[in-house]
């Protein structure tokens, strides 16, 4: 085995270990720190099959600013002496389960049965190049100049859109 | 190719063992002796009233959004600080001033922010 399988089967334990501790917590804010854990995987994952930039990314944003806000919802709402869903619903369990299997299944086939050799024939290093860093700044703030100018307005307005909603009283 | 990342794999052990030494170490090399007093809340302290689960202000979720928001920018700013060295050699300040464009327009909505007290407590 390779050390790229080596730090694969490493990464993909460390994700689904956490996506299932995640599920099966019964306090919410346990299964948002072990989604944190899920995310560190999966950026272990993309690391391995040389996507540095998503990586990084996941880092940044999901393990970061998406779970302070999974975080503060959480806060907010006064979760607490929650009925599970299951017990007020019982199909909803029946449909979840159906629906997992339905995504079992097509993850299967797709893996093990459509392509079988295809995916894996793909040189990495030539094959992941336009999702690394060094192609996205080459790109990004030359060619896709006026786009990546435009973020900046855009998030200019989601600030102001923030400040507008969120806040009970703006100041002059 | 992966082995470039060894630098950073012994960065996250020495992480880990810290964070692990620093939490057990205590458990495990200083004496046991436990007594109800000492695991209550507070030693000689108020006892806690009610939950703790309550909700809280949604001001706090106001600081959460405002950091996405410059977290997001950070994701833009990342590959060109990291490939700001091939960037101006190949554009020249051209290289430079993409990024101070987009940080000017950014920071109006910094300021908008500062001035409307987003950033106040209230």
């Amino acid at each position: 085995m390779t050390l790229a399988s080596v730090l694969f089967y490493f990464f993909a334990t460390i994700a689904v270990a956490g996506g299932v501790l995640m599920v099966t917590r019964k306090n919410p804010v346990h299964a948002v720190l072990f989604l944190v854990l899920n995310f560190a995987g999966v950026a272990g994952v993309y690391l391995v099959l040389n996507a540095q930039f998503i990586a990084v990314v996941q880092i940044i944003v999901y393990a970061g600013a998406i779970m302070v806000l999974f975080l503060f919802v959480i806060m907010l709402l006064k979760l607490g002496g929650e009925e599970s869903v299951f017990a007020r619903q019982p199909f909803v369990k029946t449909l979840s389960i159906v629906i997992a299997a339905l995504i079992g299944a097509q993850l299967t086939y797709v893996f093990f049965f459509a392509a079988p050799d295809k995916g894996t024939m793909v040189d990495m290093e030539t094959g992941v190049y336009p999702g690394t860093v060094k192609a996205i700044a080459e790109t990004l703030y030359t060619k896709y100049l006026l786009p990546f100018e435009a973020v900046g307005f855009t998030l200019v307005a989601a600030t102001v859109g923030a400040l507008v909603i969120g806040k009970k009283k703006l100041e002059d | 190719m992966l082995e470039t990342y060894l630098p950073i794999l012994l960065t996250f052990a020495a992480a880990v063992g810290f964070a692990v030494v620093a939490t057990f170490s205590s458990e495990w090399f200083g004496p046991q002796t436990p007594n109800p007093e000492k695991h209550s809340t507070y030693e000689s302290g108020v006892k806690p009233l009610g939950t703790t689960k309550d909700r809280v202000s949604i001001k706090y979720y106001m600081v959460a959004m405002l950091f996405i928001i410059f977290d997001l920018e950070v994701v833009f700013v990342y590959p060109w600080a990291t490939e700001f060295g091939t960037l101006f050699g190949e554009h020249g300040v051209a290289a430079f001033w993409s990024m101070m464009i987009f940080l000017i327009v950014f920071e109006f909505g910094y300021l908008y922010a500062y001035k409307k007290g987003g950033f106040k407590w209230a």
